[in-house]
Order: structure tokens, then sequence, then C-alpha cells
């Protein structure tokens, strides 16, 4: 009977999600009627990719009741070193630039994961310390300099503007491409993988998981350098995209971003539950929203506001929700 | 607290890494022992300092609050804007200071009676705050006061600049908060154990709540000190000072875990900071590099402070939750 | 099956088995906890097909036992055979490897995950590319239910199901790494007797295909119930083993308690005339407790018995504003108070020593006085600040009223021995200088010299005037110290004892509600 709640209430939440969507479409369709037209459903999904590969990562670890805030950072440093070899190795295959960076990420991510695991430095402690060492390291490497357009293949800037599905001046781009797969490969890992798995008992009962003999600290290792890696992954997304590569900006404020987008995608902040769609749904409504904003005449100077608000909504929504559960199972049975 | 003669003080490991960082600074640059130098260069440091004051609090009560420099932000924007608007200084400073209680108490609030864990909850509040100082100035910058502007270039006798007055005056009494008061006394047992303190008839939310708004409150004093010393104020000023503070914090001795810190700790560790800071800045160490400094510097004091908790201490239960 | 050796001896019993090898077999088994022994040399065999109880008072060291065994702890001395090689056991998961498996009284389970994956957690069956097979999975969870005899869907979340049926998951989870051990830790406790009925049926059905089971207990009813032999516990020692044919329950009690029925009572001043200071009217809370009406007066100490879950914590829990009842109300010195947390209930003039001393009693690593202090540092301030040198006096006062033995009210509360750390718990309490003193298990991993002086401390409290309400499972404890004895049973109050009328028996039958069939 309470599991049965539980579900519906899990559905109920991701109705929420969509019905929060349909809100700000309608919203900014009645301010201007051209809202769903070509240009802005380009931007929207040319927003989310970044967004959606770097939020894989972080729901695995929010899965863990953990957190990584240094995405970021690990996005902007892949993002330059692999600039940077673009610019200094002309002619350097993109595929392989795509491989270094998520290389770099996933080293990035191990020391992350290093520190939390076997260091038992709490998640928030070591990744703030990271977020910071590792943008400091984005200007040593790049000395300041930014890797400017030009210095950017061609083959990587088409990932953003060509795709494998163009319907009526909507294109379906190489970068969202890179979004499903990474999309993909947390699916099955989380459903099909029995460190998948392990992610999600470690997140719903660690003493249990302890007791029951999974390896936690290897897993909680793995799931930070993934998440690394990911976020590694998006820094060459991100050169793509934007076409230079800024030590200053890349990447900078971004775990903000992410963390709203997984969270507002009905990921638990308590650890144990979360889905792959979910976060993708979460991603989805960050983009109309920050696409939307622009539509309804509002700067993007109320980004940052955004999304906080959109943290704490979740934050509240998640524990009232919880709060119901318990009363629920006190009282009735 | 432990009077005891064979005990390892919390205090002892920024104490000796100041005077490492002296010796270091004094090589490196004779500027380092100009104490004019030293004086002035002290200000700009000020600010975090009050933070880390209070988050010593927040620290020592087992939470984190991230959300310090962008509360620090948004109540020198908006006491600025009040400015330029044509308010006199004492009421714009007394709507700072009731602005920085309220901020600071709407994280309490979410995190005593929502029950939320502190980090996510600032982590959110973070963003919120300075994205309201950002829609408020836009890319702007607010002129503060004329009279109001400067008092980082006023002195005391002595070349003792008055912001320094201002942060040992607020030392002392918050040292003296914590370490003498009730109040402290329920930070510390809330800190080492939640449960059994409101088991005792200890109000846990309350505290929690009052620290949190403790921690608004020095944020208006540091946005005050901020505006003077800048003469204006702008959203993206007071950048990464969260990340300042809690690394002076747990330097000072403080655990992670709650239950343990100092205010001299802490006020001993922000010395260590700025000395570092400084020296970095005459030995024209550039910005970046000090980011990878800093942030290392955060990792090496938890691990130290996990380091020192094991060796005080036979054995704790290690669940980390 | 059973039958064959209902009625032999224990000799002649033993002499049968010895051709059955035991598959656990522990030899002087010590172990210590923050350097209280808890176990003092303890032997024990579990062999194939046989249900082995292990009983005690709390405290006396079945769960420790157990827990040992199952790989938790590591003994500090003594050696753990299983199967016929001593092992030297680091984790729960090396155990299991073995085919040792601990069911816990609160099951360790993962509530956002299915009964099926709850089962094989961490051992997923997998087919090609190490896939996780998901239908293999249900499929083996439901036959591994279906054999237990257990109506679970496989798919069902672990999060929405009561404690026994996710009793019953843990126990599909041992199976399905074929233990070969199983290690009931209180698994009843919590459960209905409806559901204790049905886990028999399936402990019984394990035994039968050659499990051994520890079933670990402080229930006479079950062990007689269940068990093919009886192990005796008191105080970290072995003091017997027993055929349930052999022996009655008066026998076990007596083996459990160390002596004949309770003989140094202390005799009970005559207090019934006395004020009455605290008083319930049908009190309810949800379906943890209902209709819980009884009254303690000045000078008195009611004992409060019945097993473990039924209640009597939660009783005492709701007095003190910890949780809320949800009916029914409580009077102190006639006045009707409505505590909403304990920082109110303390105001009106309760106290609360709490059950578990670690977690909810005492700042652990925080040094004596300012523990002992803790409930009455608001009174302690001169000119705003905390008077350190009140503090100090004020607890060296208690210490020398309590006989608390410390080197310095400086040192940390963690180095001191159980008892004494029980007293400084007090020391808080009576502090704040209550009406009524609440004490929930007050000798809980006390050694016995300090339990006496604990008791006794008690009864100076109550002739000085305090109205005392003590909670305990040790029945020895309950009768020698109280006058009237309150038994909880399922969340009622099932029967009053007026002083001198109960006995250990008609106590346990109460609370096992088997009153109709006495021995």
């Amino acid at each position: 009977m309470r599991s049965d709640l539980a579900k519906k209430l899990s559905t109920l939440r991701e109705a929420g999600t969509i019905v929060l969507l349909l809100a700000v479409v309608l919203a900014a369709w009645t301010k201007d009627h051209h809202f769903l037209e070509a240009k802005n459903l380009n931007s929207i999904l040319l927003w989310i990719p970044l967004l959606a590969v770097v939020g894989m990562g972080q729901m695995l670890v929010i899965l863990t009741r953990g957190i990584d805030v240094s995405v970021g950072s690990t996005m902007g440093l892949a993002g330059i070193i692999v600039g940077m070899l673009f610019r200094d190795h002309a002619g350097l295959n993109v595929f392989v630039g795509a491989g270094i960076g998520l290389a770099i990420g996933a080293v990035l991510g191990a020391f992350n994961g290093g520190l939390i695991a076997w260091l038992k430095i709490p998640p928030i402690i070591a990744t703030l310390g990271t977020l910071s060492a590792y943008r400091g390291l984005v200007f040593i490497v790049s000395k300041g300099d930014q890797v400017a357009s030009n210095d950017i293949p061609d083959a990587l800037v088409n990932w953003t503007m060509n795709g494998p599905i163009k319907v009526g001046g909507v294109t379906v781009s190489w970068l969202l491409v890179w979004a499903v797969v990474a999309s993909i490969i947390t699916a099955y890992l989380l459903k099909q993988t029995r460190t998948g798995r392990d992610i999600f008992s470690i997140g719903s009962n660690p003493d249990a998981a302890m007791l029951r003999g999974i390896p936690v600290r290897k897993v909680t290792f793995i799931v930070y350098t993934i998440c690394g890696a990911f976020a590694g992954l998006a820094g060459v997304l991100y050169a793509s995209r934007y076409g230079f590569v800024n030590p200053g900006s890349a990447g900078t404020g971004f775990e903000l971003i992410v963390i709203a987008a997984v969270v507002i995608g009905g990921t638990n902040v308590f650890g144990g539950s979360g889905t792959v769609p979910g976060v993708l749904l979460g991603c989805l409504l960050l983009g109309t929203i920050n696409v939307a904003l622009a539509v309804l005449g509002i700067d993007e100077t109320w980004q940052k506001l955004v999304y906080g608000l959109v943290i704490l909504v979740a934050l509240i929504l998640d524990s009232g929700v919880k709060k119901w559960l318990g009363k629920l199972s006190e009282v009735g049975s | 607290m432990n009077r005891k003669g064979f005990k390892i003080r919390p205090e002892m490991v920024p104490a000796i890494l100041l005077v490492f960082g002296f010796i270091a600074g004094a090589m490196e640059s004779k500027y380092f022992l100009d104490p004019k130098y030293l004086l002035d260069s002290s200000t700009q440091y000020v600010e975090t300092g009050l933070l880390a004051l209070a988050m010593t609090f927040v620290i020592v009560s087992g939470n984190i609050d991230l959300s310090v420099a962008s509360m620090t932000v948004l109540v020198a924007c908006v006491t600025a804007k009040l400015m330029e608007s044509g308010w006199a200084t004492p009421s714009a400073c007394a709507v700072a200071i009731g602005l920085g209680v309220i901020l600071g108490a709407i994280n309490g609030f979410l995190i005593s009676k929502a029950k939320l864990p502190s980090f996510v909850v600032t982590l959110a509040t973070m963003a919120v705050y300075r994205g309201i100082a950002q829609v408020l100035l836009g890319p702007n910058s607010a002129k503060v006061n004329a009279g109001f502007a400067g008092l980082d270039t006023q002195y005391l006798p002595g070349h003792v600049p008055i912001p320094l007055v201002i942060f040992l005056v607020t030392a002392l009494i918050l040292g003296v908060l914590l370490h003498r008061t009730l109040f402290g006394r329920w930070v510390f047992s809330i800190g080492t154990n939640e449960t059994a303190s409101f088991y005792s008839g200890i109000p846990a939310a309350k505290v929690k709540l009052g620290v949190f708004a403790l921690s608004g409150l020095m944020a208006a004093a540091a946005a005050l000190l901020m505006d003077s010393r800048l003469g204006v104020a702008r959203f993206d000023h007071a950048n990464g000072l969260e990340l300042d503070a809690i690394t002076a914090v747990l330097l000072g001795g403080a655990s992670i875990n709650g239950g343990r810190g100092s205010i001299l700790g802490t006020v001993l560790a922000l010395f260590l900071v700025a000395v570092l800071r400084i020296g970095m800045g005459v030995a024209n160490v550039k910005a970046e590099y000090q980011l990878v400094v800093i942030g290392s510097l955060l990792v090496i004091a938890v691990l130290s402070g996990n380091f020192v908790e094991r060796l005080s201490s036979a054995r704790k239960p290690s669940a980390a939750k | 099956m059973r039958s064959w050796w209902w009625n032999v001896s224990l000799q002649d019993y033993a002499h049968t088995v010895n051709s059955a090898e035991p598959i656990v077999s522990a030899r002087g088994i010590r172990m210590a906890f923050a350097g209280v022994e808890v176990l003092k040399g303890v032997d024990i065999d579990l062999f194939p097909g046989e249900v082995h109880g292990l009983i005690g008072e709390n405290g006396a060291g079945k769960s420790t036992l157990g827990k040992l065994i199952a790989g938790i702890y590591r003994p500090t001395a003594g050696t753990i055979s299983i199967g016929g090689v001593a092992r030297s056991l680091g984790s729960p998961r090396q155990a299991m490897e073995l085919g040792v498996a601990l069911i816990h009284q609160e099951p360790l389970t993962f509530p956002d995950l299915d009964v099926a994956e709850n089962i094989f957690v961490g051992r997923q069956p997998t087919k090609g590319m190490k896939r996780v097979d998901w239908a293999a999975m249900r499929t083996r969870a439901g036959e591994l239910l279906s054999s237990l005899g257990v109506a679970l869907d496989p798919k069902a979340k672990v999060s929405g199901l009561s404690v026994a049926d996710q009793q019953m998951v843990e126990l599909a989870a041992a199976l399905s790494q074929d233990a070969k051990v199983l290690i009931l830790d209180e698994t009843t406790a919590s459960l209905t007797p409806k559901e204790v009925a049905e886990l028999f049926v399936i402990v019984r059905k394990l035994r039968d295909q050659g499990c051994a089971i520890a079933f670990v207990s402080h229930r006479l009813d079950e062990i007689f119930q269940i068990c093919d032999r009886i192990t005796v516990l008191r105080d970290g020692d072995k003091v017997g083993e027993r055929l349930p044919s052999e022996c009655g329950v008066p026998d076990i009690i007596r083996m459990m308690v160390g002596r004949e029925l309770a003989s140094e009572r202390f005799t009970p001043a005559e207090h019934s005339q006395g004020k009455v200071m605290l008083e319930l009217k049908g009190l309810c809370q949800g379906k943890i407790f209902s209709d819980v009406s009884f009254n303690v007066r000045k000078g008195e100490i009611v004992g409060m018995a019945g097993l473990v879950g039924a209640g009597r914590t939660d009783v005492a829990r709701a007095i003190f504003g910890i949780t809320h009842k949800t009916g029914g109300a409580v009077f102190i010195d006639g006045v009707e108070v409505n505590a909403r947390n304990p920082q109110d209930a303390m105001k009106h003039g309760f106290a609360l020593v709490p059950e578990d001393r670690q977690h909810h009693g005492l700042l652990m690593p925080i040094s004596i006085c300012e523990n002992a202090c803790l409930a009455v540092l608001r009174g302690m301030t001169k000119t705003a600040l905390i008077d350190r040198k009140a503090i100090r006096a004020r607890s060296q006062e208690y210490v020398g009223k309590l006989r608390i033995a410390l080197r310095d009210v400086d040192q940390s509360v963690r180095d001191l021995s159980g008892g004494n750390q029980q007293k400084v718990v007090l020391s808080k309490w009576l502090m704040t200088e209550p009406k009524v003193l609440i004490l929930d298990e007050p000798t809980r991993g006390v050694d016995v010299g300090a339990k006496a002086e604990v008791h006794r401390l008690m009864r100076e409290l109550a002739d000085g005037g305090l109205a005392i309400l003590m909670i305990s499972s040790d029945l020895q404890e309950v009768l020698t110290v109280s006058e009237r004895i309150l038994v909880l049973r399922e969340g009622r109050l099932v029967r009053t004892f007026e002083p001198g009328e109960a006995t250990q028996e008609t106590i346990m039958l109460a609370a096992t509600g088997q009153e109709a069939h006495a021995l």
C-alpha cells in the first residue's frame, strides 16, 4: 500500500516537472507566439547537451549521498588543455581530442574520489577545495590565454552546427548525440551492472551496504571518476559549442546549473533514488527556462537567481513529500 | 576546555604553520618585515576574517554555510543602492544589519525546521542571494555615501587600521560568546551529539537558527566594511570568500564533523591565510596559483584535522554521514 | 524428525550428535568493549539440524556472541572454528562466504530497492557481458521466497514492507548464499505473535533441511517453543547448557538470574499514602501504544516491565516530549502537562535517563562536569558568562553524593566505566531537581557491583521524595527495586502488580500474554 503510494508520488514528482515545463513554455508562448519556432528550439537543444553530460555524472554522485562542486573547473581544465592541443597540433582528430578530455576529467575525478573514499574528507569540502585548485590549474596551464576561435578545428565546431537529423530547420546536433550516448551509458550502468546497483544500495543505506559486503570505497571512487570523466568530455563539447575556451569563463559556475538540473529532475539529495529520464527532464526544463527568460525579456542577470531558486524549490518539495510519507507510515498501514 | 596537561590543542597546527609562514615570507621579501605594509595589507582580509569567525560557530555546530560570500555581496549591494537613492548612512547600515540577520535566519530555518542538509541549502542560497544582488544592480556598480567610504584608511595611533581593530574586537566578543557563554556551550553540544543535546533539554533547532543568523550578521558586518573599503558595490564582489573562510576555520583546528574548534585557532589560521596571501602577493605569485594553494590548503586542513582527531581520541564511531 | 531425541538426556544426546560434527565451534571467547568485558570465555557449538537458543538478560552477552560468530566483531580472545577449521573472521562478508549469516532485529535492508535486489544485493545474477539478469534475479527471488512459504512480490519496493517481511527478505538473502548457519538476533522483538508463529514455521523448515540456527532471545516462551538446546549466559559467562525437555521455565530463570527468586528485596516504605506526582490518563500514540493509564506517587518507585518492543520506551519518550502523543493526558502534581519537547518537559519537573547512554545520554568526548551540568547550564551563568567554578563545584557535589569514581571532573566522560557514566547521566537530571524521574534501563551495561549501587541510589532518591518510574527488562531488577510493577504488552498496559504480589514468572507470563495457562 505504501510502496504504491511512494511509486505514485515519484511519478507525481516527474509529472510536476513536466507541468512546470509546460507552464514555462505557455508563459513564453503567450508573451511571444514565435517561441516555439526553430530558432528557439535550436537554442534549447543546444543548451541541453553540456548540462546532460555533466548531469549524468553528478547524478551518480548524488545517488551515493555525495556532491561534486568541482565539475565546472574540471570542465574548464579539460577544455583548455584539449583546446591548446588543437591549437598546437593542427590536424588532431576531434575524437582523439574528446578521448583526451575524457581521460583528463577521469584523472581529476579520481583525485576527488581518492580524497573522499579513502581519506574520508566530506565530499563538499574535498570538491570545494578542488573546485578552486582545478580552476587555478586552468590559468597556470593556459598562462591566462584563451584558446581563440580560429584555433578550434572546424570538425569540432561541426558537432554544434550540424547533426544527423534535421527537421524543418530544427537540427539535432552531434552534441546532442553525445548527450544521448552519455545518458545511455549511464542508464546502462545504473540498470544493468552490479556497480550501478551498488551505487543505489550505498545511497539507500550506507551502513547496510558496508555490512552486506559491498565495496563502498571502490564504488565511491568509481563514481567520482566517472563524474570527472563526463565533466572532462563536456569541456571538449564546450569548445565545440562556444568555439573558444576562456580560462576564466569555461565552466565557471556550471556546477550550480548541473546540480539544479539533477535535483529538479527528482534525484534525492539524501541518496538512493533518481533516474536518467528524470535528470534529462530537469535539463530540458532548465534549458527551456533559460531560453524563455530571454524571450520574456528577462535578461541574463536573472539566471543565477533562477537556478538557485530551482534547487531550493526542489529541496522544499522533496522534504515536504518525505514528511508526508513519514506521517503516512506512522498513522496508516 | 580540557585542562589536562598532555593534550594536543587544536590551535597548535596553525600556530606552527604561522611561524613557518613568517620565516618563509621574510626570506622571500623584505617588505614582509615592514609592519606598516603588513598592517595596511591586513584590511582586505578583515571581511574574510569576520565571515570566518561566524563560520567557526557554524562548523562547530556540525554544519556548513556556503552562502556567506553571497550574503555579504547582497547586503553590500542593497546598502550601496539605498545610499545611492539618498538614504543616510546610519539608517542604511541598520537595514544592512537587519537584512544580514534575515538572510542567515532563512538558511537556519530551512536547515533546522525542514531538516535539510546544510551544504545543499546554503549551496542553493549561495546562488539565490548573489542572484538577487545581480538582478538588483545588473552590471552596474552602486556608490556609497562619501562619508562612509574609506574606513580602511583610518588609523588608530600606531598605524593600526580601524578595520583590524573591528576584527580583533569582534573576535574577542565572539570568542567569549563561543567559549564562555551558554549559547556557545550549546553550539558545542549540538555539534558533538545533537540527539543527546536535544534529550538534555537543549533547544537544538533554535541554537542552529541562531548560529546561521549570526553568520548572516557577520556577513552584514563584512559587507559594510567592504562597501566602505571599495566605495562601490558590485554583484561580483566578494567572490569565493566562503572558501577562504572555511579553510581558515578548518585550518584553525575545527572538526568538519562538528564539536571541536576555537576562535583563537580560527584567528591564528586567518593570520596564516593572510600571511600566505600577502606573501604570495609580494612574491608576485599570480592569483591563479593562489587559488591552487588555498584549495590545497583546505584539503590539507581537513586531513590534518582528521589526523589530530585520531590522535586525541582513541575511538569514535566511524559513521560518515 | 524432532521426536527421536525429544526425551533423551543431555549426555545421551551429546553422545549421539558427536558423530555429527558441529558446524560452528567457539572456544574460550572473550570480548571487551572500551575495557568492559562482556564475554568472559564462552564455549558454544552449533550443530546442523538444530536450533540452539542463546538466552540471558540484557547485557548477558548473548547478542555479542552472535555477532562475533557472524564476523561483525572480532573477539579479543578465543577461537571460532567453522566447518572444523579455526577462522579469524574480519567481516560479515567473510563469515557469509563461510556460510554464516546474521538476521538483525532491525532489518538491514535497502528501502529504495525492490525485494529481489535486496536479496541479491552485491551478487546479482548476471548474463553475457556481466549484465544484471533481472528476469533471473526475480525468478530466483520468487523461488526462494516461495520455498520459505512467504508471499512477497519480488518487484515490491522494500520501503513499503513490514519489519517481519523485511526480515524474511534478509533470511532469503542469507539462504541465497547457501547459508548453513543462521543467527537470529532478537529477531522476534518487533514482531506480532502471528508473525512470530510464521517465522517459527520457517525456522523449523530450515532446521529440518540441515541448517544450524542460533536463536538469540530473552523471551522464554519462544525459547521453549523453538529451541532444541538452550545455552544460558549471565554477565558474560556461560551458566549452562540444557535440553528443553529436561528443564522448565523456572530453572532457566534461575540460571539467568543467578539465584533463587529475588531474595534481597528492598523493603518498600509505606508510600501508598503519598501524593500522586505523575498520572497518565489514556495516553495513546498512533499504533505504538494506546490507552496507557497509571500513576506514580511521591516517594514511590514504579517498575515497568515488558518485552522489547512492547512500547515502554515509547511511553517514556512521549511523556518527555521527544515524540508527541496522539491522545490522552499527562499530569504532574495534579497539573496537566503537554510537553512539546524535552526542554518543556524539564521545566515541568520531568527527567529522563534514556536507554542508550552512548548516543542519547552523554556527549561522549566532553568532560564529566560539562556533561553533568548540561541540563542546568542555563542557570549556571554569572553576568551572562558560564560560571566554570560553579560547574566544577556543582559537579563535585554530585560526584560526592552519587559516589562517582573518577580522578577529575575535567576528565572525559568516555574514560569512565559504564556504572559511573550512568551516574553522570543521573547527576545531570538530579541537578534539574525533578519531581518525576523516569529511568529507562538504568543498569544496562553496568557491572554487578555498580548495579546494586545504582539501585541503592534510586531507593535513596525515592525516600527523599522523588517519584520514580523505572523501565527495565531485567526482572530481578524490577522485583528488587520497585514497589508496584506495571506490565506492558503490545502497546497496552496489561497488568499492574501491587507491592509483593509479583514474581519473575508472573511478570513473564503477563508480558508474553500467557497468563491463562500458568506453569
